[in-house]
Parts: structure tokens; C-alpha cells; sequence
């Protein structure tokens, strides 16, 4: 109970993330296009965010600056006190799908960032990991034998197997089907609130913001700005239902721009 | 992938038996009607194949052309699949030196002959050059773009866990590329084994191909002939299906796509 | 229409550096046979001059056309029929397997007996060459034609000869392009080889005939570079096939 209480009072948490004044442009036809425009947030330690915007506004670039795969064209991010120059094993980017090593089994994709490792560490953190994604029996399986749902769990043990301090995910759960989605839903919040890393989530989806995140990052469009960032203040174990969740949950689909009839 | 019912259990031998039966029988009988006494019939050139098997000649004429193709290939693949890596992995290197690569692709192995002589003389390391060159080009072809294919969230997330470049190579990139480059050497080793008959036909005094040319100039006697291309068919097919399984391997297996 | 034909400098610079370094190595050990790049340069004027070069570029490209028209006009339909039954295919796959890696050379024997020396001969070797791997393109084009693509195609009940050319042909033309390609590479092969053997005239007969009479190394080099320039340009001219828009598409992975 103390965990889900410290999930919902992010505020006294120490800052871990500290985004200032991003702006990226890209060149298109010797032009150039800005795509993220004076972008600024703090993420506190152990805190659930999630980003929505519309399709194509600048989320996944967003995320790429923020790992460190992409130089801003200005402004910069800060983590634990220190610019970011780069990717670093301390935060790991999770793709949409695609992303596991189809040329090594379940096992060897955990242990991909283990190599440093003693082999008795390694070995047991692997079966660490493959417990929690519930993947036993599965160790020695290559991933084009595994459904989608479970290559896209094996990614995330794969990142979390590293001990970062940070995860992003990116449309991790877009191509999964909605049954899947909600398991790995509440499979990625279990593991959050064992193992208390920050999180930073890319989204479509709405509810599924609402349901995840302590705070939402809502980005306009074309160039992406800050449109909104909302504290979704609902305890966990969240019930989908109440009054208030659609409340929110209309809330944030109006800034996205969409109406909530059909 | 058709309209007819799935075959039975007993097709499977029955049907390639009917069509080599066949075939043997149509060969035979166009000899017999043509009464060609050149041309052999399915049994004279089985005669021929105990005769070389007897003579114990043929041993040692398997022995040379496998040698060759085993050193020559061997060779290429060493030089060829360094080069394609690094040539993949620096696009600027690529685009300095493929062009050159491509014009000298087309050149056939067997025009390289004279060039080969005067180099090497006549024998046995003219002809593993000759089979070098036929294999060199596609081993580094295949690796370039095995490596230029590799999908650019493999090389990310490799980099997010902090490899540094060599492992990078040698974590991600090289697995990520060898089902292709697995590829382009399995091709390369089929040209390999046309150039050394061809080259044996050529410039130098041994091995199947020489077989083939020698039984056809001293006394015109073609059942050796067909036996020797048999031979070079069979030994053929073996080296491709021995290069076949490693396609099989669970690492690269996802690779290859399979029919079930 | 990428032809890639616009002067991209720094290729040429590498290949003018490899060429002086040529010509330096060359200009080092004097009264070597090899040539330099100069006299090949001039041995390629000399052979522009006598009308020779393209008498003999001729003489090549009319065998491999016919050899390869011959052989994907026989190996693509055949290998059509044969990868859609699959009975056809169990009966017929081993005896290909063991024909297909014997190499087009190996048939020069039994070419020069049927057809005697010339032009038939070779026509025949190239035909050899290119006929089986087409035929083996074209069975595996069918089999990597999704099911689901046939099913529609039923689905929507096609008469057979609609089905062909509205479901089969478009499913298999990307992946023949390619093979046409790479089997074309090969009847280029096969056809210096075989004009070095069994005829008298053409690139490969330039090549051993150079050589033969009075080692004119020049010639021989002449000759490799004018079979590598067309082969490059053939190689050039199929792949802009494969832009054509409806061969472009493939299938993606997964
Ligand atoms: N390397 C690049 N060069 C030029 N433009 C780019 C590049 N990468 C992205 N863009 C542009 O930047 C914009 C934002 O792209 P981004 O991938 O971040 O969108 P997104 O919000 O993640 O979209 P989606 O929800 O569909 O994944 C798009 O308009 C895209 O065209
Ligand atoms: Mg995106």
C-alpha cells in the first residue's frame, strides 16, 4: 500500500529529468522543418509519464532526444545533473515492435546487456526476468517462434534486465491486440511499482494514458508544442469507470482535438 | 500451393523414380533410333562409370577440382567477407570502391585465363585464382548489402546498451547480416564449382573438367564424357545441400523462409 | 529513374588513382607482358579502327540473346507449371538438381557434336546456362506467392485464364525480373567461356586469340575491359526493368 501511495505524491520525489527549451528542426526539400518547439518539463525519480499527441506531431522524436539518439537542434536535456550527450545503458529505449535479436533465444536476448556480467550473476538475473515476464519453458525458444505479445514482453525484460534508472517506451503496446494490451498494461505497472523505475511512455491511446501514467504530457501539433500537462490523480489500483476517470479521460481527448462521440 | 489433393506417402519416391525412368528410357531409345554410334545410351555410360571407377583415375580427378574450389572459395570468403563488412558498415568507402567492384563483377573468371598464366603458370594455383575471382565479387557483394539491410533499430538498441563499435560488429551487426551473407556464399560456391570445370578445361591437366575435355579429344569417347558431367552434377548438388544445412542452424534459421 | 548516371566524383578519382598506380607499377619492371592502361587505351583505339571490336561485341551479344531468349521463353513457363503441381515438381525436382550445377562448359562436347563449331553451339551452351536457373526462379516465384493471394483470387472466382494474368502473372513478375537479372550475369559468363572454347569469333575469342598469336597482351586487357563494360551495362538495363512500377512492389518482410 505505501508503493501505490508513493506512486500518487510524485512531488516529493528528488527531479530526475529535466528537459530545457528542446527544439528539433529536420531538413525536408532543403528546407527546414521545425518539428519540436520549446519543449520544457521536469520528471521527477520513479515517476509514470506518458506522452499523447496526434500521429506524426513529434513523439518518437521526442523520445529520441530525450534517450539521447538524436542531438537537439537546441536546448537541452539534463539527467541527474548531467547534459546527455548520448544513448547510455542507465536508459533504455523500448521500439514499438521489431526490436528483439531474432538470432538469439529468450535468454540470450535477456542477457544481451549482461555480457559484463559474472556468469552466475548473469544466469540469475536472466531467470529473474524470465520468471517475471512469465516466459518459462520459453528460455532456449527463438523469438520467430514467440506470438507478438511475447516478443513485446521479452523487449522490456531485455531492457529491464540492465537495472536503467530509465525506461522509454515507444507505442510499445501499438501493435498488439487490445486483450494483450491490457495485460501488458497491467504487467508493465506491476513491474514499475516492484522495481521503481522512472518511466516514459509514448502513446495513441488515451485511456491508456490515463490508465498508466501519474502525469500526461499532451503535445500539439505541427510544430509540436506543450499543449497540457495533467496529473491524473486517481488512486491505484485504478477503476476505469468512476466518474472521474472519464472525466479525464474526455479531457485530455478534447486537447487532443477529438470529440468523444462516434 | 495447388489445386490438387495432398500427395501421399508413397508419391514422394514413386514419382521421381517414373521421371528418371523416364528420361533413361527416352535417351536410350533416341540413340537406339538414330543409331548414333558417338552418342552413348544410358548404358554405355554406366559402362563408362565402372571403367573410370576401375581405372581409379577418377579419385584423384574429384580430388584435384574439390581441392581447388576448397582453396579458391576458401580464399574469397577469407578476403571477401572483411571487406564487405567494413565496406557496409562505411557507406562513404562503399561508394568509393563499388563502382570499381562492378565493373570488374561482369568479367568472367574464365577471361582471366591469360592473365592467370602469366602470373601463376600453368596449373594448379592458376586455377584457384580463377575460381578466387568467380567467388570474391558475390561474397562481398552479398555482405554489403547484408550489412546495409541490417535494420537500424538492431544497430540502436545495441548502441543503447552501451557496445562499443567492435561489438557492435560483432554482437549485432555480423548475426544481424549472416543469413544474407550465408546466402551470397552458397551462390559464390556454385560459381565456384562452374569456374574450376571450366578453368580445368582450360589451363590445366587435371581435375573433372579435364575429364570431360580429355575423353572427348583422345578417341571421341562420350559415354566418359557424360559420365564426367554426371559426376560433376552430383558432386555439385552435394556441396550445395551440405551448404544448405547450415541454413538450418537455429541462429540464422529466421533468415530463411521455409516451406513448411 | 535513378540511373545514377550523374558524375559522382569521388568514384572516378578512386578509379583514376587505381589506374596510375597501375601504370606506375607497370612503368617500373619494363618488358613485362602485362599492359598498362595506356597501351590497353590505345589497343581498344586500334581494335575500334579495324572494325573488329564491333564485329565481335556483335557476334557475343546475338548468342546470348538467343540463348538467353531461348531459355527463359522454355525455363519460365515450364517452371511456372512445374512449382504450381506439386506432383509435377516431386517427380522432376531431383533430376534438375543434378542438372542445374553442372557447369554450361561441361556441355561443350556434347554441343560441338550435335551442332558442330559455331555460332549454334554456343547459342546452346548460353541456352543450357540460362535455362535452369530460370527454371528454378520461376518454381520458387510460385511458391512465395502468399495463400492468401490465391485464395482471394478463387474467392473472387477468376476464370483461370483471369486468374493467371490478374493474380499469378503480377505475383511472380517482381521476383523473375530479378532472376532474369542475375541469369543474364550468367549467360554473359558463359558466353566468353564458350567463345574461348568452341568458336572463332566474338569477346572470348578475342581474348585467346590475342593471346595465342603473338601474346598481345594489350588486346587481351582490351578485351576484359570491353566484357566488363557491357556486362555492367547489361546488369544496368535489367535493373531499370526492375524500377518499373509494376515490378516494384515485393513483398516486404514479414
Ligand atoms: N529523420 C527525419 N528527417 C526529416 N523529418 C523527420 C525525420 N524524422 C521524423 N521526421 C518528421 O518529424 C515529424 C514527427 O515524426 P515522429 O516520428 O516523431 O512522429 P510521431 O509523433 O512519433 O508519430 P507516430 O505517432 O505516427 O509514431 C513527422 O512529420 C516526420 O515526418
Ligand atoms: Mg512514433
Amino acid at each position: 500500500m505505501s508503493l501505490t501511495n508513493a506512486a500518487n505524491t510524485p512531488a516529493v520525489a528528488a527531479m530526475k529529468l529535466r528537459a530545457e527549451q528542446l527544439c528539433v528542426a529536420f531538413e525536408r526539400d532543403s528546407k527546414s522543418v521545425s518539428v519540436l518547439e520549446d519543449i520544457t518539463f521536469d520528471i521527477s525519480d520513479g515517476e509514470f509519464i506518458c506522452i499523447v499527441g496526434r500521429s506524426g506531431c513529434g513523439k518518437s522524436t521526442l523520445l529520441n532526444v530525450l534517450a539521447g539518439f538524436l542531438a537537439p537542434t537546441s536546448g537541452s536535456v539534463i539527467i541527474d545533473g548531467e547534459p546527455v550527450h548520448g544513448p547510455d545503458p542507465r536508459r533504455i529505449l523500448v521500439f514499438q515492435e521489431h526490436g528483439v535479436f531474432p538470432w538469439l533465444t529468450v535468454e540470450g536476448n535477456i542477457g544481451f546487456g549482461l555480457s559484463k556480467l559474472p556468469r552466475a550473476e548473469r544466469e540469475h538475473r536472466v531467470a529473474h526476468y524470465v520468471q517475471m515476464i512469465g516466459l518459462q519453458g520459453f528460455e532456449r525458444t527463438y523469438p520467430s517462434d514467440l506470438s507478438g505479445g511475447m516478443k513485446q514482453r521479452l523487449q522490456v525484460a531485455r531492457a529491464l534486465a540492465v537495472n536503467p534508472d530509465i525506461l522509454y517506451l515507444d507505442e510499445a503496446f501499438g501493435a498488439l491486440d487490445s486483450i494483450t494490451r491490457l495485460a501488458m498494461r497491467k504487467e508493465l505497472l506491476r513491474i514499475w511499482q516492484t522495481e521503481r523505475r522512472t518511466i516514459i511512455f509514448v502513446t495513441h491511446d488515451i485511456d491508456e494514458a490515463v490508465q498508466l501514467a501519474d502525469r500526461v504530457v499532451v503535445l500539439s501539433s505541427n510544430p509540436a508544442r506543450i499543449e497540457d500537462i495533467l496529473t491524473i490523480d486517481i488512486r491505484r489500483p485504478r477503476n476505469i469507470s468512476s466518474p472521474h476517470y472519464l472525466e479525464l479521460r474526455d479531457k485530455l481527448l478534447e486537447q487532443i482535438g477529438q470529440a468523444y462521440t462516434v | 500451393m495447388n489445386s490438387l489433393s495432398k500427395p501421399r506417402n508413397w508419391e514422394k519416391y514413386f514419382w521421381p523414380v517414373l521421371a528418371a525412368a523416364l528420361l533413361f528410357a527416352i535417351w536410350h531409345y533416341c540413340v537406339v533410333w538414330t543409331g548414333t554410334n558417338i552418342f552413348p545410351s544410358p548404358l554405355d555410360v554406366e559402362k563408362g562409370m565402372a571403367e573410370l571407377l576401375h581405372k581409379g583415375v577418377l579419385w584423384d580427378d574429384i580430388e584435384d577440382s574439390v581441392r581447388r574450389v576448397a582453396v579458391g572459395f576458401g580464399a574469397a570468403a577469407v578476403t571477401g567477407i572483411p571487406l564487405g563488412l567494413t565496406l557496409g558498415l562505411y557507406p562513404a568507402a562503399n561508394q568509393m570502391v563499388n563502382p570499381v567492384l562492378q565493373i570488374l563483377r561482369p568479367i568472367s573468371p574464365i577471361a582471366w585465363i591469360p592473365i592467370a598464366i602469366i602470373l601463376f603458370g600453368v596449373g594448379d594455383r592458376a586455377a584457384v585464382f580463377l575460381i578466387f575471382l568467380g567467388a570474391f565479387f558475390p561474397i562481398v557483394l552479398a555482405c554489403v548489402s547484408g550489412v546495409s539491410s541490417v535494420p537500424s533499430i538492431f544497430q540502436r538498441t545495441g548502441r543503447n546498451f552501451g557496445l562499443s563499435s567492435t561489438q557492435l560488429l560483432a554482437r549485432v551487426v555480423f548475426p544481424a547480416a549472416l543469413p544474407q551473407i550465408l546466402i551470397g556464399l552458397r551462390i559464390a560456391l556454385g560459381i565456384a564449382w562452374v569456374v574450376v570445370v571450366a578453368a580445368e578445361m582450360i589451363a590445366v591437366e587435371s581435375g573433372l573438367g579435364y575429364l570431360v575435355i580429355d575423353s572427348r579429344n583422345s578417341g571421341k569417347r562420350y559415354d566418359l564424357v557424360i559420365a564426367a558431367m554426371l559426376l560433376i552434377g552430383v558432386i555439385g548438388l552435394i556441396l550445395d545441400l551440405g551448404f544448405r544445412s547450415l541454413e538450418g542452424l537455429p541462429s540464422v534459421r529466421w533468415g530463411f523462409r521455409h516451406e513448411s | 529513374m535513378r540511373l545514377k548516371l550523374h558524375v559522382q566524383p569521388r568514384p572516378l578519382l578512386f578509379i583514376g588513382v587505381l589506374l596510375i598506380c597501375w601504370q606506375i607499377a607497370i612503368n617500373r619492371h619494363p618488358g613485362q607482358l602485362l599492359p598498362g592502361p595506356l597501351s590497353v587505351l590505345r589497343a581498344i583505339g586500334d581494335l575500334m579502327h579495324s572494325g573488329l571490336l564491333l564485329k565481335y561485341i556483335v557476334a557475343s551479344l546475338f548468342r546470348v540473346t538467343w540463348g538467353f531468349a531461348l531459355g527463359a521463353s522454355l525455363g519460365i513457363p515450364l517452371g511456372l507449371a512445374i512449382g504450381w503441381n506439386r506432383r509435377a515438381e516431386m517427380a522432376l525436382n531431383p533430376l534438375i538438381q543434378i542438372f542445374r550445377p553442372i557447369s554450361p562448359l561441361a556441355w561443350i562436347p556434347v554441343a560441338i557434336l550435335w551442332f558442330g563449331v559455331g555460332d549454334m553451339a554456343a547459342v546452346f551452351l548460353i541456352f543450357v546456362g540460362c535455362f535452369f536457373p530460370l527454371l528454378l526462379t520461376a518454381m520458387s516465384a510460385v511458391h512465395n506467392i502468399p495463400a492468401l493471394y490465391i485464395d482471394a483470387g478463387r474467392n473472387f472466382g477468376l476464370s483461370p485464364f483471369a486468374f493467371v494474368s490478374r493474380v499469378l502473372y503480377p505475383a511472380v513478375a517482381p521476383q523473375l525480373v530479378v532472376g532474369m537479372r542475375i541469369t543474364l550475369g550468367i549467360a554473359w559468363l558463359v558466353v566468353v567461356a564458350a567463345e574461348m572454347i568452341a568458336v572463332n569469333s566474338g569477346l572470348g575469342f578475342l581474348i585467346v586469340d590475342a593471346r595465342n598469336a603473338g601474346n598481345r597482351y594489350d588486346l587481351v586487357v582490351a578485351g576484359m575491359v570491353i566484357i566488363g563494360a557491357i556486362g555492367l551495362l547489361l546488369d544496368l538495363g535489367m535493373r531499370s526493368l526492375e524500377r518499373v512500377k509494376s515490378f516494384r512492389w515485393s513483398y516486404s518482410e514479414d
